[in-house]
């Protein structure tokens, strides 16, 4: 069995985010995953600084470290300099490498992330892009988002933009030759070895659950992983 | 307290902001969702401010979203951004200005990590040129584009054509400051005024005439929470965090919320409308949703450029009342015409050539 611990401090955030908690609590005080969710930010730090390899397997494997929202409230207000959600960044990192993120409701999700503003860094060089943004995925963004979808090209033309244009400007086209430079970034420094791995990782576990898993989103593991929620996770 | 007393309190949580020479990066969710805001802060900087600021066309994404979504390991993401920091090199500008309070975070954060970790550093300077054969130096100085207009803010005001100021009462606009997360929650000394009391957007509203709001969760997230927006089944999260805040700032009856982060005005927009839908209940004034703006539309708005030139209908809570409390002149028939649009578009052209 790994030494998990060993495995975490391997990660620059780790080092950087945990020093020695007192375990007071401020941060899950302060965190608005803890009022959302079943979360408690400080027992997590506690669970990883008592090094207990069993313990923090369970963490790997759990719903629990997917619940923050990074937003880093945590690291305003540690008393100690301590990042609790760099600690999280961290297990996470560790959970993806060794497959366990697939074992959680949660950590499953990993995929949909992957296919959506994974794929979409490499293939526009955009984290997201208009086009993908589809009225009918985001009901949330309200009938004016539909407007805007429908008559985007005459809209960013009026607002000045170069939609698909080449040069400079907003949503313009990124030139082949820089997407080329970020898939050898990906390549050289474990970014495509970490795509691969969610995806290695969840076609085994749809065949597990007897899911169609296919490439893209339209298929039938990526949307229960998008849409499902069992109702246990939140307070 | 002596006048002297205070400015030494207040020293540490100023923060140096170049003064020319730009190097500009933009931010994929503004792009998408507010790209008159961009536009505007290119027109303000170089048309009413006369400074010099750079795009390189070969600029990506940071990777930020992918980052912060866990997909994108650090490193990777690390070597990204050293491959802006080379544009920025090889462009010959040393002024580092990202649109993203994402980006600007990740950048603050990898720079405080080389500091302390030079061999991380030189790992990063290796991969990059395995991968493009680029090498950067680290910008001298860095700072959000919202620093940016808050340093020119006088100078802003001084050209303008209306304040934040009701037109029938004479009194300030209220105004709710929403500050990104990632602007100083991390690197409190990197943000004006700190963590706990940020300046950068509270010094634009007061410079602009408006009066500042101070509300028991005005520091709480919006609820972007990166995979608690980007997954569907996790969006409760994300609504419940913005309905905190419009709860606890309804009381103080703001006519306005300004913000500084991609995420946050989107989010603080169209969860209005969400919670409308599913509760009946509105949060401003006279039954109307509380209209949210970018730092640059409301800049864009002081200095008398049309709405709809600057994006505004692409909100989903309508602006117009805060446009009719200041007396802000608009065509409401323009608003969502496209055929207008075409005919200014053609217009531009024109005079383009």
């Amino acid at each position: 069995m790994e030494n998990y611990h060993d495995l975490l401090m391997q990660d620059i955030r780790f080092e950087e985010g945990l020093n020695a908690c007192m375990n007071c609590g401020v941060c899950t005080a302060i965190c608005p995953a803890a009022e959302f969710y079943d979360y408690d930010p400080r027992q997590i730090v506690d669970i990883v600084q008592s090094g207990d390899n069993d313990e923090i397997e369970k963490l790997l494997k759990s719903d629990v470290i997917w619940y923050c929202g990074e937003c880093m409230s945590c690291k305003t207000r540690c008393p100690r300099g301590n990042a609790p959600g760099l600690v999280i960044m961290a297990l996470r990192g560790l959970s993806q490498d060794l497959g366990f993120f697939v074992e959680s409701e949660k950590g499953r999700q990993q995929l949909a992330i992957k296919r959506t503003v994974g794929e979409s860094i490499l293939n526009t060089g955009y984290c997201v892009y208009l086009d993908g943004i589809k009225p009918d995925l985001h009901p949330e963004q309200g009938p004016n988002w539909e407007w805007i979808y429908k008559n985007r090209t005459a809209l960013l033309a009026r607002l000045g933009g170069n939609y698909k244009g080449d040069g400079p400007g907003i949503l313009r086209k990124i030139p082949e030759e820089a997407l080329e430079e970020l898939k050898r970034i990906f390549e050289v420094t474990g970014g495509k070895k970490r795509y691969d791995k969610i995806e290695f990782y969840s076609r085994k576990k749809a065949e597990e659950l007897n899911l169609e898993f296919d490439e893209g989103i339209d298929n039938e593991y990526f949307r229960h992983i998008y849409k499902t929620n069992n109702g246990s996770h939140t307070k | 307290m002596k006048i002297e007393g205070k400015k030494a309190i207040w020293s540490e949580y100023q923060k140096e902001i170049a003064d020319d020479h730009y190097f500009y990066v933009r931010s994929c969710i503004r792009q998408n969702f507010f790209p008159g805001s961009e536009v505007a802060f290119l027109k303000i900087m170089r048309e009413e401010l006369n400074k010099d600021i750079y795009e390189h066309p070969c600029h990506t994404t940071c990777s930020g979203i992918g980052y912060h979504g866990d997909v994108v390991p650090v490193e990777t993401a690390m070597t990204v951004v050293a491959r802006q920091f080379a544009m920025m090199t090889e462009a010959g500008y040393r002024n580092y200005i990202p649109s993203c309070i994402t980006s600007f975070g990740l950048y603050t954060e990898i720079l405080e990590t080389w500091h302390h970790f030079p061999e991380v550093e030189k790992r990063i300077r290796e991969q990059l040129w395995k991968a493009t054969k680029r090498e950067f130096v680290v910008p001298e100085n860095l700072a959000h584009a919202s620093d940016v207009i808050y340093k020119f803010r006088k100078e802003i005001v001084a050209k303008g054509k209306y304040k934040l100021v009701n037109k029938n009462t004479g009194e300030p606009l209220k105004v709710v400051d929403h500050i990104g997360c990632h602007y100083a929650k991390m690197f409190p000394s990197k943000g004006i005024g700190g963590a706990e009391y940020p300046y950068v957007l509270a010094g634009m509203v007061e410079e602009w005439g408006g009066k500042v709001i101070d509300y028991p969760e005005r520091r709480h997230c919006c609820g972007f929470g990166f995979r608690q927006y980007l997954i569907q089944a996790n969006r409760g999260f994300s609504i419940a965090c913005s309905k905190e805040k419009f709860e606890s700032m309804q009381p103080f009856k703001p006519d306005m919320i300004i913000t500084n982060c991609p995420g946050c005005p989107m989010f603080l927009d169209r969860w209005q409308y969400v919670i409308n839908e599913m509760e009946g209940k509105r949060y401003g004034q006279d039954g109307e949703g509380i209209p949210v703006f970018t730092y640059e539309e409301v800049a864009g708005l002081i200095l008398g450029y049309n709405p709809w030139d600057l994006g505004l209908q692409m909100h989903q809570t309508d602006c117009e009342p805060v446009l009719d409390k200041i007396g802000i002149e608009y065509d409401p028939e323009e608003k969502h015409n496209t055929s207008i649009y075409n005919k200014k578009v053609e217009v531009h052209s024109s005079v383009n050539v």
